[in-house]
């Protein structure tokens, strides 16, 4: 199979739209006849990255590079950035506003989620710059 | 368990999807907190939840659940319908509150011996 790739632009602006992405990939992923666990896996660690981007970066660029062997989701946004990548990571550690909390997010779950069920995550996130998730899934 | 005998003991109301109430489902679990239901939960086939935003559906359908109940009489715009209809999700709606309509489905026999610890 050719690696395929799909490209989408996030928009911060409507958190009622946030996890169009997710759920375009993972209904692509079904089309190509994925197991329904490995989709369920890029599908929840997407979604959660995807949030964040509403939720932290007012939107940003989310790419999905599909093969055989693995699918790699790239988040990338201009956001304010994560000033303490280790802390982000931490289970409850939460920089969300209240509204946030409100809608049913922002329980410092987001990150750790994506770790838990991906195979590798890389965090670059330079302050005032922007932040860029690399996940990785093996198929 | 059936989807009709979950509406049945919750004396729900289909608000869309009701295609599915043949389905059988095996466990459920009842969160206001979506960021929970992603990282805890696996494989349950019901949410049952008194949030109410389009993000209570793009969680079920990442989860591959089947269906949605709203507790306490909560019935969702438009919007969240048609989002879960897309998906084929059902959503129904309860007067029941959260504790005692996950109570009932419990009691009935809807959960999976050893698997709800985190």
């Amino acid at each position: 199979m050719e690696p395929i790739v799909l490209n989408y632009q996030v928009d911060g602006e409507d958190f009622s739209t946030a996890g169009e992405a997710s759920s375009a990939v993972k209904k692509a992923l079904k089309q190509l006849g994925f197991s329904p666990d490995v989709i369920r896996r890029v599908a929840i660690a997407m979604y959660e990255g995807e949030i964040n981007m509403v939720i932290h970066a007012d939107g940003g660029e989310a790419t999905a590079e599909i093969s055989q062997e693995e699918i790699r989701i790239i988040l990338a946004d201009r956001g304010p950035g994560i000033k303490d990548i280790d802390l982000a990571m931490q289970e409850g550690y939460s920089t969300a506003p209240e509204e946030v909390r409100n809608l049913g997010f922002g329980a410092g779950m987001g990150l750790p989620n994506i770790k838990k069920y991906s195979d590798e995550l890389k965090i670059e996130s330079t302050p005032g710059v922007g932040t860029t998730l690399r996940i990785l899934i093996r198929t | 368990m059936k989807l009709s005998k979950v509406k049945e003991l919750l004396d729900a109301e289909i608000l869309c999807c009701d295609g599915a109430l043949d389905c059988e489902v095996m466990n459920a679990c009842g969160s206001d907190m979506m960021s929970d239901v992603l990282a805890y939960v696996k494989d349950q086939s019901i949410l049952l939840t008194g949030l109410m935003n389009p993000q209570v559906v793009r969680t079920a359908q990442m989860m591959d659940m089947k269906c949605i109940v709203f507790v306490r009489g909560k019935k969702p715009n438009e919007a969240v319908l048609s989002l879960a209809e897309e998906n084929g999700i059902m959503v129904m709606t309860t007067e029941y509150r959260l504790y005692t309509a996950c109570g009932l489905l419990f009691s009935n026999g809807l959960y999976c011996e050893g698997v709800d610890k985190v």
